[in-house]
């Protein structure tokens, strides 16, 4: 079964860590990199991604035409996804107890920052056989 | 065209001699786990070279030679005692050695390869992809793409079973008959999740995907061959021909699910059933009665009814009564209810699954809120119909499931 | 060049879209499907997934003991992302024309829907 683990944040959230020290970005993303090690050694990593920053992104509507509408404008108390990590695990207890994981990675001071991770199962193609 | 047959052809030639290498190689060096990394690469090269260089005579001990040398090369690698070494590997180059092995070979090494894949040490999916690999002779790469995963986690998990197998301390020897009653049951469990696991839209695949249906089909069937007096193995076998054969059926030109009522039998494969109700037959005919015999079973009533009016509903709930008793779990009675809905009226499938509300196994699954909307949809209580389809829809975790589930709701709620 | 291309919802966006008719339901459905052929055939998808839905979202943090605490306890107005899709592209204007279709995808009464996509850039590793 496979789950998705998502991590955010709001425009505050990704200033702020653009603000922490060099160590601490450092003790961050060494510490991401061995939770993806982590799940690639236990045989349950299917992907990971870090997504750009919320200053990049924009927002799409059909316009007329076909021809899209992009703006960048959003509300200061939106939550953008930062990164995810999708796992194939036997169950979802698994799933939160990875999730758990994730959410000690080390923020300012190299503290756990006890982030919150949501999770959910991610969609399969197939249909049940209802054997 | 003819190439792209040849292929195919060296590829299941592969896939059938690959178990029987490994458990000659496995046999003689007495370590699994480094036999089958060694049999793994010696069918990559024999995929490689066939095509071009043609099948080999004896392409058994072709592919025994390689994984041998695989194996002492791995060994000299290795710091090991180099008595031992430099022996096997002078031996390896033997023809004699090799052809020793060849005649050591015993039909029942693949049976014990089963029997060890399927180890209850194993986690199901460790057990799925293990069993791909080294009884179905599937490489690495295949058994990631069937299951979307990269195939670097697979090659992991593979290996982590390995591993537990090791740390398990299961010896490669055929399990004595007590212990194979006691654990074929794991292996029937693990060839029905390929079975059942197997399916997996088309979107966005380049590659051909893998049939696993087909090769859950294949392993039973050969696991079968080993194990001919086994009436549980042939009822499994039964089971899966006879679901298969409704698939041409089972989904619609945009991947929609068609419900078994809704079915055009006109596509069922009549030779599948044939062959399904003819293995049950004689299943059922040795005095025991199992889980996988009364599910065929199942199964056979429905694909006998060339029209679903033609249905035998009575026989059908008969069948539930005993699975009940034989293998009860929350899916048995789900489907126990739905066959007394049939015979009996919706309000008596409703009452049976009030059992089912107070079952941590299945409270949340989708499948509950979607039997009792689909009976309550029977009983004419349309608003109540609607509210278990939506929530099934948000509960269940596949894709097609959901659309189904929620055009149910919406039909519904037009009317 | 990839880009990532999020469809978001609130619980109530949700409810609304499990309300709406078959027909409309089956036209928003075929309209998403023939995009990701289309993507394919052009060799720009990459890879989309869809999410369960918000009702089966837990959040997960974990206690100084590793520990997992968890609950489903979200504000009203959260943005739930409901799936996305992963697109190579040449340009990011191909990326916004993707997402501009997939905005434009049908709804209620066969008009487009015109709910906004996000589009992201991926982080350098």
């Amino acid at each position: 079964m496979k789950y998705i683990l998502m991590m955010t944040g709001k425009k505050s959230d990704f200033e702020g860590y653009a603000r922490w020290s060099k160590e601490d970005i450092q003790a961050n993303v060494s510490f991401m990199r061995a939770f993806s090690k982590e799940l690639k050694d236990s045989g349950v990593f299917v992907s990971t991604e870090g997504l750009g920053w919320p200053s990049e992104a924009k927002l799409v509507r059909a316009g007329k035409n076909g021809e899209p509408i992009i703006d960048g404008v959003f509300p200061e108390s939106k939550e953008f996804l930062a990164g995810y990590w999708i796992i194939d695990v036997e169950s979802a207890e698994q799933a939160y107890k990875a999730a758990a994981q994730a959410s000690q990675a080390p923020g300012p001071g190299g503290k756990p920052a006890s982030m919150p991770i949501e999770v959910r199962p991610v969609l399969s193609g197939h249909a049940d056989l209802g054997l | 065209m003819a190439d792209h047959q040849h292929d195919a052809s060296i590829e299941h030639l592969l896939r059938e001699l690959a178990p029987q290498v490994l458990g000659a190689v496995a046999r003689r060096f007495l370590d699994f786990s480094s036999a089958e990394d060694a049999v793994q690469e010696a069918m990559i090269a024999a995929f490689t070279q066939w095509p071009q260089e043609g099948v080999p005579d004896n392409p058994r001990g072709w592919l025994i030679q390689v994984a041998c040398r695989r194996m002492t090369d791995q060994m000299r690698s290795e710091i090991a005692r180099r008595e031992r070494e430099t022996a096997v590997a002078a031996e390896t180059e033997n023809l004699a050695f090799l052809l020793e092995i060849e005649a050591d070979m015993d039909p029942d090494d693949t049976l014990i390869l089963l029997f060890m894949c399927c180890h209850s040490a194993l986690t199901p999916s460790s057990a799925i992809a293990l069993t791909l690999r080294a009884v179905g002779g599937l490489t690495t790469a295949e058994i990631a793409n069937a299951f979307l995963v990269p195939e670097a986690t697979m090659a992991q998990r593979i290996s982590r079973a390995k591993q537990s197998i090791k740390a398990s301390g299961v010896p490669f020897r055929l399990p004595s008959p007590r212990e194979r009653s006691e654990r074929l049951p794991a292996v029937l469990h693990v060839l029905y999740l390929i079975f059942s696991e197997g399916y997996a839209s088309s979107i966005g695949s380049h590659l051909q995907r893998l049939d696993l249906a087909r090769e859950a089909i294949r392993l039973t069937r050969n696991t079968k061959t080993l194990l001919a007096d086994n009436s549980e193995v042939a009822g499994l076998l039964a089971l899966m021909l006879l679901t298969d054969a409704r698939r041409a059926a089972r989904t619609g030109p945009d991947e929609e699910i068609i419900p078994l009522d809704k079915q055009d039998r006109t596509l069922w494969d009549r030779a599948e059933i044939s062959e399904g109700i003819e293995l049950l037959t004689a299943a059922l005919s040795k005095a025991s009665v199992g889980l996988y015999q009364l599910q065929a079973a199942i199964a056979a009533v429905h694909d006998e009814a060339e029209k679903v009016e033609d249905t035998d509903w009575p026989q059908i709930l008969a069948l539930y009564e005993l699975l009940k008793r034989v293998a009860p779990s929350p899916m048995v009675t789900l489907n126990h209810a739905i066959a007394a809905a049939m015979v009996q009226g919706p309000a008596k499938g409703l009452e049976l699954l009030r059992a089912l509300d107070s079952d941590p196994r299945i409270a949340g699954h989708y499948r509950l809120d979607a039997v009792r909307a689909h009976l309550l949809e029977k009983t004419g209580d349309y608003e109540a119909a609607i509210k278990h389809y939506r929530i099934a829809a948000a509960r269940t975790t596949s894709i097609p499931e959901r659309n189904y589930l929620m055009t149910q709701a919406a039909h519904l709620a037009g009317d | 060049m990839k880009y990532i291309l999020l469809m978001s919802g609130t619980r109530a966006g949700v409810e609304g879209y499990h309300a709406w008719s078959k027909q409309d339901i089956e036209a928003h459905m075929a309209a998403l499907q023939r995009i990701n052929k289309e993507l394919t055939a052009s060799g720009e998808f990459f890879a989309t997934q869809g999410l369960a839905e918000p009702s089966e979202a837990k959040v997960v943090r974990g206690e100084k003991n590793g520990v997992p605490v968890t609950d489903g306890i979200f504000p009203e107005s959260k943005e739930f992302l409901l799936g996305y899709w992963i697109v190579d592209v040449a340009s990011v204007e191909r990326a916004y024309a993707i997402a501009g279709q997939i905005s434009a995808a049908p709804g209620p009464g066969g008009k487009p829907t015109n709910m906004p996509i996000e589009v992201r850039q991926f982080s350098k590793p």
